[in-house]
């Protein structure tokens, strides 16, 4: 068994968090705020030391580069919603932000979401697999018109590419439990090597 | 060409090179440097941001072939024609190209490329003046400004024909069918609706139809008073859904309504988030649960969570690797781009419908594009594939 008071916590917080598996308890509840809490606390440290004094802070108060004033108009901005009479002035930067990001994305999904794919799925008929894929990628395609009606050839179409989607979760959920079943062996291991000590 | 010994800095090669100096002297031939290289041209570097010069060259006769006495090449570079060569860097044997990523814009170099076999240097003949500069265009990416043109011509041009009162078809998608049902199931159990925008940021596109489709939702609690809570894990995400829910309150009549407390942040944290979200499900008891945005591991945790309490769940997402627990733990699951499709569908206003035709029009290009390009590529033809190659940055 461990003597280490920082393993003795996180095995306590571990069940704690574990506890929720039988139902909602005060021991759940304390790991959850705790958890929450720290974590919080965590991130904003995280922003500070690593965002906003190496991407604001030391470019405009000890470089002394002007145009870093913008971002922190706009960061003011911003928290100018703490006060109700003038809250309104928080949309700005936020217009600012969502259109910025939807102008950048556009290209960035369009390129690695449209043509990469399309080319990828590009490929001579030369065996069985490469047609299936095509197959698949075709009616996965026409399942995801939203201004035709699902009816006839076309709604048929659709079916099968909703019967790949679904195979392909049924796949991927495989996949992704195995991951997550690691996850739990890994806390497990945790609590009987680490902390019990009764496992080699 | 100029053929000249030079000290190497490397102890070893300095040895081998004496070594193979005795042998080459036994065998009586000539004690000189390897063959130049030839056909050395320096150019801008094209489709660039400035500041890189592209050297190339043919390799040595004595690379890989002839006395096969070529390590590598030394790069030098000068302002000046005649001297001030500096040292720049050494590639090894083989290589036919360099990119000198140190320039200045608008200052002119010269390079030389010296064949080194460890112990002799031969150089070629300057090359230059070469200038840096930025280019305006990327000519390796103009099948994308084709694209962008094109699909946002075709949205826009639906846009306009829909303004014009022109009746657009939108199919029914069965997840946002039943958002009026939660919530009237919600609101007849006299219980919250829960709503989760995701654990990304606002710059996700995602996030931002998630943003979307709660002003929708927040219209419809507002209508039937019944409270909506949105915990998120952004603050950026807690400002923007504090002030959609805010409009859609005002929109429905009912600014009084408006609880801006029910929308708070919890963490940044992914699995504190997740664990803050589960508290509020067991004890707040909501009768409807939104997912809609991008998740990653936490998903199956919220949604199997929320499936424990009873409640009616809908979840939309973009996440390939989430969807099947979402459709696996929810009642309804808008996939992929049925997540962006929501705003229109359930607002809709011309201008969202008239957008999701353009797109649908731009996807049957693609499957156009698609069987076109295969075709062609069973034949051997490869130029469509090719033209959709894009041009790094």
């Amino acid at each position: 068994m461990s003597t280490t008071l920082g393993v003795w916590i996180a095995a306590f917080l571990t069940l704690c968090i574990l506890s929720f598996l039988y139902k909602d308890n005060p021991f759940y509840k304390f790991a959850e705020h705790l958890f929450v809490g720290t974590s919080a606390g965590y991130w904003a440290a995280y922003y500070y030391h690593n965002i906003l004094k190496p991407n604001l802070y030391v470019p405009l108060f000890k470089e002394g580069k002007l145009l870093y004033i913008i971002p922190l108009a706009l960061g003011i901005m911003m928290l100018m919603r703490l006060w109700p009479r003038i809250g309104w002035i928080s949309r700005w930067p936020l217009a600012f932000i969502v259109g910025t990001y939807a102008g950048y994305n556009l290209i960035t999904y369009l390129q690695t979401n449209a043509l990469a794919q399309v080319k990828a799925t590009l490929t001579p008929f030369t065996d069985v697999s490469r047609v299936i894929l095509f197959v698949g990628v075709l009616t996965g395609l026409i399942y995801f018109f939203f201004s035709k009606e699902h009816r006839g050839i076309f709604g048929k179409a659709a079916r099968v590419g909703i019967w790949f989607l679904m195979v392909a979760f049924g796949a991927s959920f495989g996949y992704t439990v195995m991951a997550r079943v690691s996850l739990i062996i890994g806390r497990m291991m945790f609590l009987l090597k680490d902390w019990l000590g009764v496992i080699d | 060409m100029r053929r000249y010994g030079r000290r190497a800095p490397y102890a070893t090669e300095f040895i081998i090179g004496i070594l193979l100096l005795g042998t080459s002297a036994v065998q009586g031939e000539a004690l000189s440097g390897p063959a130049p290289v030839t056909q050395v041209v320096a150019i801008d570097k094209p489709n660039d941001s400035g500041g890189s010069v592209l050297i190339r060259w043919k390799r040595s006769a004595d690379d890989g072939a002839g006395m096969m006495s070529v390590k590598g090449y030394e790069i030098l570079r000068s302002v000046e024609r005649e001297k001030g060569y500096e040292h720049l860097t050494v590639v090894p044997a083989g290589v036919e190209e360099y990119v000198d990523n140190t320039t200045v814009d608008g200052t002119s170099y010269f390079y030389i490329i010296g064949a080194t076999d460890g112990v002799h240097r031969t150089d070629s003949d300057p090359v230059g003046p070469v200038m840096s500069s930025a280019q305006w265009f990327h000519q390796g990416r103009l099948n994308m400004l084709i694209a962008t043109v094109l699909l946002s011509g075709l949205v826009l041009w639906f846009i306009n024909r829909a303004k014009k009162g022109k009746k657009l078809y939108i199919r029914p998608i069965a997840g946002l069918q039943a958002v009026d049902e939660a919530v009237g199931r919600a609101t007849e159990m006299g219980r919250p609706v829960l709503y989760v925008p995701g654990i990304q940021d606002m710059d996700n596109i995602q996030t931002i139809a998630g943003i979307v489709i709660l002003g929708r939702v927040a219209e419809r609690t507002a209508q039937y008073g019944t409270p909506l809570i949105v915990p998120t894990s952004r603050s950026l995400v807690m400002t923007a859904a504090q002030e959609t829910v805010k409009e859609a309150y005002l929109n429905v009549g009912r600014p009084d309504a408006y609880n801006p407390d029910l929308i708070r942040y919890l963490t940044d944290d992914q699995f504190g988030y997740a664990a803050g979200v589960d508290g509020m499900m067991v004890r707040e008891k909501p009768a409807a649960i939104f997912y809609m945005g991008a998740f990653y591991a936490e998903s199956l945790i919220l949604a199997e969570t929320g499936h424990s309490t009873g409640a009616i769940q809908i979840a939309g997402t973009a996440m390939p690797a989430q969807l099947p627990f979402f459709v696996t733990a929810c009642d309804y699951t808008l996939i992929g781009e049925e997540l962006f499709a929501a705003s229109a569908y359930l607002s809709k206003e011309p201008l969202l419908l008239g957008s999701l035709k353009g797109q649908d029009w731009g996807k049957a290009i693609f499957i156009a594009i698609l069987l076109l390009g295969s075709i062609l590529a069973s034949f051997g033809h490869y130029f469509l594939s090719d033209w959709l190659t894009t041009g790094s940055l």
